[in-house]
């Protein structure tokens, strides 16, 4: 992308600027409803059986976690978001899209090992590569292999609790599940839709 | 706590380096990108408050105890498929699901069923679907996400089963 367009929100550009697509905010959906019920209800069966302390307990904890992992879902927001901004589309198409073949899966199993930080970086990061061309194959070899053999976890958590040797060990099992759940993902996407997605424009 | 801090320099020093390559790009391209991850924050707030604050406590109702004895000593297949379930029913961040696992390994667990359970941890854990993955992501990439994943704890203990302990 030579001349990258400024946020416009009207969809009628001509194709060949192809404004970003801009990614879908969600409002409330189903997913969002469930979890409030299944919370709703696990949160009743606290206060049942713990009172209303064991409920203020999980409360107070609960807050000061989210105090302090709101800075990070912020980094992980403004990541996703350069990194959707200044990633060629054409090229994260060609090289990560349902064309890319095995090759397209290694590079989203590379992407996701060395991404750093958390979840709040590997979702966001993951979202933008859909936004800007990646297809389920590579976004989900890149998931997968972030959570599976991504330094991140691995070092600040699994090596200390688990051991070094298991940790190691587990890891170079995993090597090769990134891509096999990629190439499975893609496989059966083309399968159930076979036509490709139309994501705002015509891509 | 260092590892931690590890992470946001990490973390904080690959979204100044993008932010700056954005920035070389011309200032509207920056001044939207930063706008977009704003409202993208914006937006996701709630739902990783829900998360947060509702995985609190469901774990609070799925003890500890139960994951464990689901990790017993019951070989083959069908405790690989336990595990797997284990796995994706702990509750709680990293810490308690490598204890579960460590636990399990020193308590007489298969090591092909700890594989499993671990892999189908970082896979699957409900805790970190519901807080991260569903709020960022398409659902229907979620659930996709899932299905294709849920071969793979097999293939791995399978893996195990094949090349021996560590």
């Amino acid at each position: 992308m030579s001349e990258p367009s400024p946020k416009t929100p009207a969809p009628a550009e001509d194709a060949e600027s192809e404004p970003r697509p801009g990614r879908v905010r969600k409002p409330i959906g189903w997913s969002t409803i469930i979890i409030a019920v299944l919370v709703a209800v696990s949160a009743a069966l606290v206060w049942r059986r713990d009172g209303t302390d064991g409920v203020l307990d999980i409360l107070t904890h609960d807050l000061s976690l989210f105090s302090g992992i709101l800075p990070r879902v912020l980094a992980g927001c403004l990541l996703g978001a350069f990194i959707s901004e200044i990633l060629p589309h054409e090229k994260v198409s060609r090289s990560l899209g349902p064309k890319s073949g095995l090759m397209g899966l290694l590079i989203g199993t590379a992407f996701g090992a060395i991404l750093p930080g958390g979840p709040f970086t590997a979702y966001p990061v993951a979202s933008a590569l859909l936004a800007v061309g990646a297809d389920f194959g590579a976004t989900i070899a890149m998931v997968v292999s972030w959570t599976l053999i991504g330094y991140g976890r691995a070092v600040a958590w699994e090596i200390p609790i688990m051991g070094t040797d298991f940790t190691l060990w587990r890891i170079l099992i995993s090597l090769p599940l990134p891509v096999l759940a990629g190439a499975l993902g893609r496989f059966v996407y083309v399968r159930l839709y076979p036509k490709p997605e139309r994501k705002g424009d015509e891509t | 706590m260092s590892a931690a801090l590890l992470i946001d320099i990490l973390l904080w020093g690959s979204v100044f380096g993008v932010g700056l390559i954005a920035f070389r790009r011309g200032p509207p391209v920056f001044k939207a990108s930063l706008r977009e991850g704003s409202m993208d924050f914006i937006n996701i707030v709630p739902r990783i408050a829900l998360g947060v604050i509702g995985s609190g406590y469901i774990a609070a109702i799925i003890p500890q105890e139960v994951i464990t004895g689901w990790l017993g000593p019951d070989s083959g297949w069908l405790g690989i498929a336990t595990a797997v379930v284990a796995g994706a029913a702990t509750p709680g961040g990293p810490v308690i699901g490598f204890s579960i696992g460590t636990v399990a390994l020193k308590s007489g667990g298969g090591v092909p069923q700890v594989v499993a359970y671990v892999v189908a941890w970082a896979l699957f854990a409900f805790q970190r679907v519901i807080l991260w993955e569903i709020p960022f992501m398409p659902a229907r990439f979620v659930w996709f996400r899932c299905a294709a994943s849920v071969p793979f704890p097999f293939v791995a203990a399978g893996i195990a089963m094949v090349i021996g302990k560590p």
